[in-house]
């Protein structure tokens, strides 16, 4: 897989004798961020065109369109709020494929992960007792969801590490097995009756952003967007400051370099799938803790798939992710807003069309940039 | 249960999927990893319904699925090998295009967020579900004879070897003379227009499209390719396994015995056991996923 290693780095240049070698620079180099910025915009133009030839087949005007798409998103505060909670749960999501591709492996499970994690905390909600204060609460939650995925995210780790199963097909047909037990368990042994969701937690429920600023009143934005924002930061460091981190990149760079020098290639690979299970299982708590305070059949359908779209488009950076978590929330928050004008599902298309234009235009953008560099340099 | 009709519904449940996995076996032998069979499957379908709506005629919405599959197929190759994308990550930009672009076009065409209006398909209304009423339809003897056909084309023919030689070693194909390049795009567009074929009797077989229809059935498909280890007899009766556990779901819909969703899980709990090699490693093609730079 050849775009698996393209994806998962950021290439830096060969360091200059001069600078020590702890010193790491403040910004990275302008060939690093040209890289790293020109394939997103080029997705966005194209996305852009496709989205105004859709638009005109449908009779309407595209500024018409996407101006109604800025102001249903950005534009006030009930769908900002809207998209700030979406782009939560996707931020989780790309968290989780970001690392595996970092590692240079593919997470296509984060779907069924995600769920999981939802369901595993809702399950905890049901046996505490109520009255118990969130903030105790909150520990137990985070163990129990990111144990939900984390052990859907183990599964193939562990089949990759010790039979070399391909972590793509095994966590693709993981999806599948996982959303047929969980529809299994809540649709046979914990709904409420006449439901398709479990009964309510009884303490430890998130305060939502309406609660605190009147203006997000009715928004399904909740505080878990700041967990959110640590486990991003917490992701950086890990893969940036630790030694784990450092064993990761490696394997995801070159496994035959990092096994010679001594990495265990097995272990990083099922430790990266199952804390990338954990990290999608986590983002179960945005529905389960800061929104409906039950786990529903459905709660996230497709957030785990564009979580490979966020990961890919943010260049499996915790910064990028997060960037591109809000791009595609804006999207997806965006369509519900045009709806009256085109019909929604021209941002399912847009969304395809981000990531065919970026997947396709990473090697080739790199490839012209270098040809140019050596060019001026010559 | 009578024993016949268990068996003509199985097949009628096993056409879509041999089909689409005729087009995984050719996609993956020649290194270009199957996941879009659920994106040309649900393409298909639409283009079906809405060939066969306009024309008035089956045979249209057969054509237009073969080409809709086909450009689905075009646009996946074009990114994994001219401009030498991660297929997985095109693969699935593919899945939701499709999704994306037949919700698009079933709002613009019939105004409906749901389903398409009744469009003509082979069997004649009230013919039953037996296998009179299955050998009326065209579709099915495509189904039944796709994958012989795919092992002769593959084992007995230039063009097989070919496509096997660029699955396996690309480099020692082009070192010959082989255009890796152009045995893959042909065959996946050969792989897109058998997958567009599932969906088109999916659609010509209910009479309609209707939204997310082929719900998974490319994905069982391709789990099939793989429990049936790239070989086109092996696949073929993964397919009639599959098809036949979702018969007998179907049969004992109503009664505990067991859960349906449990009986849901056997094509991929199946295939994870055979990725696995507990019980004889599935060993996938050697330059499956990989573009040869060129």
């Amino acid at each position: 897989m050849s775009m698996e290693r393209s994806l998962s780095t950021l290439p830096t240049d060969p360091p200059t004798p001069r600078t020590p070698p702890s010193a790491r620079p403040l910004l990275p180099s302008r060939a690093t961020l040209e890289e790293a910025i020109l394939p997103p915009l080029v997705a966005l133009m194209l996305a852009a065109v496709v989205g105004d030839l859709l638009i005109l087949s449908f009779g309407q005007s595209p500024s018409a369109v996407f101006h109604l798409l800025l102001e249903g998103t950005w534009g006030n505060a009930y769908g900002f709020g809207q998209v700030l909670y979406k782009a939560t749960t996707l931020v989780f999501t790309g968290l989780a494929v970001g690392l595996g591709l970092r590692a240079g492996l593919f997470n296509i499970g984060a779907e069924s992960q995600l769920a999981a994690g939802g369901f595993t905390a809702a399950m905890v909600g049901i046996l505490l007792p109520a009255g118990i204060p969130a903030l105790l609460c909150l520990p137990i939650y985070l163990i129990a969801a990111a144990l939900g995925g984390g052990v859907v995210g183990a599964v193939p780790g562990v089949l990759k590490a010790r039979f070399g199963a391909h972590e793509v097909i095994v966590t693709i047909m993981l999806n599948f097995v996982v959303l047929a037990l969980l529809n299994y368990l809540t649709s046979e042994k914990f709904h409420v009756p006449d439901t398709l969701h479990t009964a309510e937690l009884k303490s430890g429920a998130l305060p939502r952003l309406g609660d605190m600023f009147a203006a997000y009143h009715g928004s399904a934005a909740n505080v878990t967007i700041l967990l959110a924002l640590l486990a991003a930061f917490a992701l950086g460091w890990y893969l940036f400051r630790t030694r784990r981190g450092f064993e990761l990149r490696a394997v995801g760079l070159q496994p035959g370099a990092a096994e010679y020098a001594g990495v265990d290639v097995g272990g990083v690979t099922w430790r990266a799938l199952t804390i990338s299970g954990a990290l999608a299982g986590l983002g179960g708590l945005n529905f389960v803790l800061g929104y409906k305070h039950y786990y529903e059949e459905g709660f996230a359908t497709g957030a785990g798939f564009l979580g490979i779209a966020v990961a890919l488009v943010g260049r499996s950076h915790p910064v990028g992710i997060v960037l591109a978590a809000l791009l595609f929330a804006t999207l997806s928050q965006g369509g519900l807003a045009v709806n009256a004008l085109v019909p929604k599902q021209m941002v399912d298309v847009l969304q395809a069309v981000v990531i065919l234009a970026v997947s396709t235009s990473v090697p080739e953008v790199r490839r012209l940039l270098r040809s140019v560099r050596r060019s001026a340099d010559r | 249960m009578s024993l016949t009709a268990f068996l003509a519904q199985t097949l009628r449940i096993a056409i879509p999927y041999l089909l689409a996995a005729a087009g995984g076996v050719m996609s993956e032998r020649a290194g270009l990893i199957g996941l879009t069979l659920e994106g040309y499957m649900l393409g298909g379908a639409f283009c079906a319904a809405v060939g066969s709506y306009a024309a008035g005629a089956p045979w249209v919405g057969v054509v237009a699925a073969v080409v809709g599959g086909a450009a689905l197929a075009m646009l996946y190759a074009t990114s994994a090998i001219r401009f030498r994308a991660d297929q997985v990550v095109v693969g699935i930009a593919i899945n939701l295009l499709a999704i994306g672009l037949t919700r698009f076009f079933l709002r613009l065409f019939f105004d409906s967020s749901s389903n398409s209006p009744r469009v003509p398909g082979f069997t004649v209304r009230g013919s039953g579900t037996g296998f009179i009423a299955l050998l009326q339809n065209p579709l099915v003897w495509i189904g039944v004879l796709v994958m012989p056909l795919i092992a002769w084309l593959l084992y007995r023919t230039p063009f097989g070897l070919r496509v096997r030689a660029v699955g396996e070693h690309p480099g020692a194909a082009a070192s010959v003379g082989v255009s890796v390049a152009k045995v893959r795009y042909l065959a996946v567009a050969l792989s897109g227009m058998l997958a567009g074929l599932g969906g088109a009797y999916l659609a010509l077989d209910q009479h309609q499209f209707t939204d997310g229809m082929t719900a998974g059935r490319g994905f069982i498909a391709l789990a099939a390719t793989i429990f049936g280890r790239w070989d086109p007899k092996r696949a073929a009766l993964a397919c009639l396994l599959f098809a036949a556990a979702e018969t007998l779901q179907i049969r004992l819909q109503g009664s505990d015995a067991i859960p349906s969703q449990f009986v849901e899980m056997i094509p991929y709990v199946l295939t994870i056991v055979a990725l696995a090699g507990v019980v004889g490693r599935a060993i996938p093609p050697a330059a499956l996923g990989r573009t040869p730079s060129a």
